[in-house]
């Protein structure tokens, strides 16, 4: 399919802009452009046209099932999005009087006081716009926390298990921490005996998911967690997997200190094609004063936004967040009210119905209930039959699914992560269970199918090694190479989802 | 009300399948002593009607933004978003996907991600731009990560002349990544380059906003070389909408450009989701922050589109990765793209020529002295009220008028300026009342 460059003509043109016959000031040589950027010439027709047509290359929750584990691709209610663009909120400025946006601080307060109850702690900042965001922000916190007791020098070090999503150690860095990597036991969960051994004054705190990437809730977790009270160190919780555990556990109960809530995954925010996303942060009381400014607060019958925070570690984002984000995401809390409970216990349902279907098909490395998600292992097919985790995905898509998570948990061997979220029927779960059977059939008897797959998509299996080497990363116009000629084979195996 | 699927019937089929005989006996692995005992203390659910009723009452519980003409910027801007942005992003396929991990079923979104690409290094004149991060301000974190790398360099230079929110969120993530941070005072309105060249030795970069916050255009070129002449990366934050008009920073030697999307595309939302974008020159590619999408083929020559260059990123760098993001702004990107080719070259230039001459009109008509005498100014400039601005913000409003933002918010000695955006947005006869109303509030 073209770019919408290549569809570019001179003189064509889509938007006029009101011209009101003034003057327009010179703008003064040096300063001014004159070479125009070459941005797509296109008339309205066509532009509809170029990305409607994109739109239909592109698979998304509309257009099936989307079990990216990790990733929680649950149903986007609809009704948000005209919530959304409700022109009250919409065309809100966010350094508009506070008089005139008391509607937006309250939805801000309502969510804050949602999210404390769900995680059970105690004070929350929506700011961070990401849960990758959300733990930087958290390992600022412990920072600052550590520094005002005098212990920051000493405590630099930050634990974080083997299971851990990618984010967590490149946080620990960017937040200037050093990494202490603590392994998974026989059955899954974090290994005590190591973890005591790792733990000391120099702790600064814990980054755990719980339930973990493998899909399982870490049955220690009260160890754990009297391990880095008695070392006086912090612990942060990743809420990725928060969908498993809404009114069934809760993180400040289980001990944690800090938690960052992705409302992209359990509170429903539409993924976008990779974002926008939304990582609030919920904080137990002896954190709070050090949260990002401005604080969302009370204050007589309104609302208000506080700066007068000095020991707050400052901002990490513009303004007070992704406000559109927290409108979505409040309204499908405010859907399900207390029966966010049934939420989650239908995400476990659904994800150990679906593994008791795939169980015997493949191999489950911790042979335990799952919880929201489960992680299989493609190592027999591999094996046996030479076909991989990669293969297994890619077959999928000529059933009509979207692959799971694939090669991540990094300590699972040709991992596939399976999470089918709440929202699904029992007989999509039937469906998908039946095509992951057929091809764990076809990986013993034509192995080449899969091999060769997909060979239903717009594109058959892209060369990502070509893409690296080549790093063609923008059009060049004219001078655009033509990539077609020696195409080599593919082959790399990177973490595909979370 | 709830958005599952599964009948009673299904469940009890399900847990019979599974060998259980509750769900309760799917969460024996919680430890007792954790579980919650207790329903969530949340408001009774609602159904989709009661929602819709309370949600419009939050959103009237704000002030009707349609009942005030607003000249609000300081950051972001009342700028026109034409219906097909809209169009294009509810479709369900780009706005209920993830991020393109498997690419033969991403294509839509990878190609718009590559087309978006080229758009920011079109307008800022770059070699390769990330596929959006999170905000304007987030973007000038990542500009200093990558200048600390690329330099070996441990201090960085911001204007003070740049946005605040951009300069604190930098303050905010510098000590993490063992920066200290210089700010170089403005002198009436503008950065000398003398003064940012002293600054900037022993510095890894140097950001500075164009036009800067008062509206004012700063000597870009020269600041670029300043900061350069002293080994530091030239960083410009630029408001992508004035890249019709002014130079593009790839033009005048600078290492990045970072800056604020929202102005392109995407409505203000009381301050996000918008996209913030980086772009650099191709000796940087390396250190990118975030997700970069590249061409390539399938095994049959097809063209097609991947995430790229990927050994960079979290989840294979690990701790050594160049940043650890993983969600960004994409469809607030994919916006910008859209608006970007509404526009066209051509309308990109009538926009930034538009809010020129508006806000040229403006000046003329309002009877105030500037701030900064003598300054060339793009959309937006500050005058002296004769009293304290957030009195005259006040008395406006009572008349239906937001006549902008009162800059002793953010800058000492300042209370009596006031900073006025004038978009395109506006017509002369709104600055006509304008003008009329100010001159009775002061």
């Amino acid at each position: 399919m073209q770019l919408i460059f290549e569809k570019s003509r001179p003189g064509r043109r889509a938007g006029h802009v009101p011209a009101h016959g003034l003057p327009v000031p010179e703008v003064p040589a040096g300063l001014r452009r004159d070479e125009p950027p070459r941005l797509p010439e296109i008339a309205e027709p066509d532009l509809v046209r170029h990305f409607t047509k994109l739109s239909t290359r592109n698979f998304g929750i509309d257009t099936g099932f989307y079990p990216l584990g990790s990733c929680t691709m649950k149903h986007n209610p609809r009704v948000n999005e005209r919530f959304a663009v409700l022109p009250g909120f919409r065309d809100l400025h966010p350094l508009d009087e506070e008089s005139r946006t008391q509607g937006a601080l309250r939805l801000c307060f309502e969510l804050q006081e949602a999210l404390v109850e769900v995680t059970g702690l105690d004070a929350v900042s929506l700011q961070p716009a990401a849960g990758s965001q959300g733990e930087i922000t958290g390992l600022m916190l412990m920072r600052a926390y550590f520094a005002d007791r005098g212990e920051a020098e000493r405590r630099r070090k930050i634990v974080i298990p083997d299971t851990a999503h990618g984010t967590n150690p490149a946080s620990v860095t960017m937040a200037g921490y050093e990494l202490t990597n603590v392994q998974t036991d026989a059955r899954g969960n974090i290994d005590v005996d190591d973890l005591r051994g790792k733990v000391d004054e120099e702790t600064a705190g814990l980054m755990l998911t719980n339930p973990s990437t493998l899909g399982l809730f870490d049955e220690n977790i009260e160890q754990i967690s009297e391990i880095f009270r008695s070392a006086g160190a912090l612990m942060y919780y990743d809420g990725a997997n928060l969908n498993a555990v809404c009114g069934i556990s809760r993180p400040g109960d289980m001990g944690f200190d800090i938690v960052h809530i992705n409302l992209h995954k359990t509170f429903s925010q539409p993924h976008g094609g990779g974002g926008p996303g939304g990582g609030p942060i919920a904080v137990g009381e002896r954190l709070a004063p050090y949260l990002p400014v401005p604080a969302v607060v009370r204050e007589g019958d309104g609302y208000a936004l506080d700066y007068d925070r000095p020991k707050s570690i400052g901002k990490v984002r513009g303004f007070y967040g992704p406000f559109g984000v927290f409108v979505r995401s409040y309204a499908f809390i405010r859907a399900y009210g207390p029966q966010l409970r049934e939420m989650s216990e239908a995400a476990v349902l659904n994800a150990n119905y679906l593994l008791a279907l795939l169980r015997d098909a493949y191999e489950l490395p911790f042979d335990r209930l799952c919880m929201h998600e489960f992680v299989l292992s493609a190592r027999r097919q591999k094996r046996e039959h030479g076909v991989t985790a990669l293969d297994i995905a890619k077959g999928l898509m000529d059933h009509g699914f979207h692959p799971p998570t694939i090669y991540f948990p990094l300590i699972v061997p040709e991992a596939l992560m399976v999470e089918p979220t709440e929202t699904e029927a029992k007989e999509t779960l039937d469906e998908f269970a039946e095509a992951m059977l057929a091809i764990a059939r076809d990986a013993e008897e034509r192995s080449e199918v899969l091999k060769e797959a997909p060979r239903s998509t717009v594109v058959g299996r892209l060369d990502e090694v070509k893409a690296a080497k080549r790093a063609v990363v923008r059009y060049l116009f004219e001078d655009h190479p033509d990539l077609s000629g020696d195409p080599a084979p593919v082959g790399v195996e990177a973490p595909k989802g979370v | 009300m709830s958005y599952l699927s599964l009948t009673d019937g299904d469940r009890d089929a399900m847990l019979e399948a599974i060998g259980v005989s509750t769900i309760e006996e799917l969460f024996a692995d919680i430890p007792a002593g954790v579980r919650f005992g207790r329903a969530l203390d949340l408001p009774p659910a609602l159904t989709e009607q009661e929602l819709t009723a309370y949600f419009e009452e939050l959103a009237e519980a704000n002030a009707d933004p349609s009942q005030t003409v607003s000249f609000l910027g300081a950051g972001l801007y009342d700028h026109y978003v034409p219906a097909v942005v809209d169009t294009v992003l509810q479709r369900g396929e780009f706005l209920t996907a993830y991020t393109p991990y498997q690419p033969e079923l991403s294509q839509g979104v990878l190609q718009a991600i590559f087309e978006y690409q080229t758009a920011i290094c079109e307008l800022t004149g770059m070699d390769v731009s990330n596929a959006s991060g999170y905000d304007g301000t987030t973007v000038a974190a990542d500009a200093c990560f990558v200048a600390k790398h690329a330099t070996g360099r441990s201090k960085v230079v911001v204007t003070e002349a740049t946005n605040p929110q951009v300069r604190q969120v930098v303050k905010t993530y510098a000590p993490g990544f063992g920066l200290e941070v210089v700010e170089v005072p403005h002198r009436d309105g503008a950065t000398e380059p003398d003064e940012l060249r002293e600054a900037a030795e022993d510095a890894a970069c140097v950001i500075f906003q164009q036009p800067n916050v008062f509206g004012v255009l700063e000597p870009a070129p020269d600041l670029a070389a300043a900061a350069a002449d002293a080994g530091a990366l030239p960083v410009a934050h630029v408001d992508p909408l004035s890249l019709g008009v002014l130079e593009a920073p790839g033009n005048y030697g600078c290492a990045l450009a970072i800056g604020e999307g929202q102005s392109a595309g995407n409505p203000l939302s009381f301050g996000g989701p918008h996209y913030g974008f980086l772009a650099a020159r191709s000796e940087f590619i390396r250190r990118m922050p975030g997700r970069i999408v590249g061409e390539t083929t399938d095994a049959a020559g097809n063209r097609g589109y991947v995430l790229t260059l990927q050994t960079r990123e979290q989840h294979i760098r690990r701790e050594k990765a160049t940043s650890n993001i993983t969600t960004n702004q994409t469809l607030l990107a994919l916006g910008g793209l859209v608006y970007l080719s509404w526009l066209g070259p051509q309308g990109l230039r009538e926009v930034g020529e538009t809010c020129l001459a508006l806000a040229q009109y403006a000046k003329d008509r309002l009877n105030f002295p500037p701030v900064f005498s003598d300054k060339t100014t793009f959309k937006e400039f500050a005058v002296r009220v004769g009293r304290p601005a957030r009195e005259v913000v006040s008395a406006a409003l009572e008349q239906g008028i937001h006549p902008g933002y009162p800059l002793g918010r953010d800058y000492p000695g300042m209370d009596d300026a006031l900073l006025i955006a004038v978009t395109e947005r506006r017509t002369p006869a709104e600055i006509d009342r304008l003008a009329e109303v100010l001159a009775s509030c002061s």
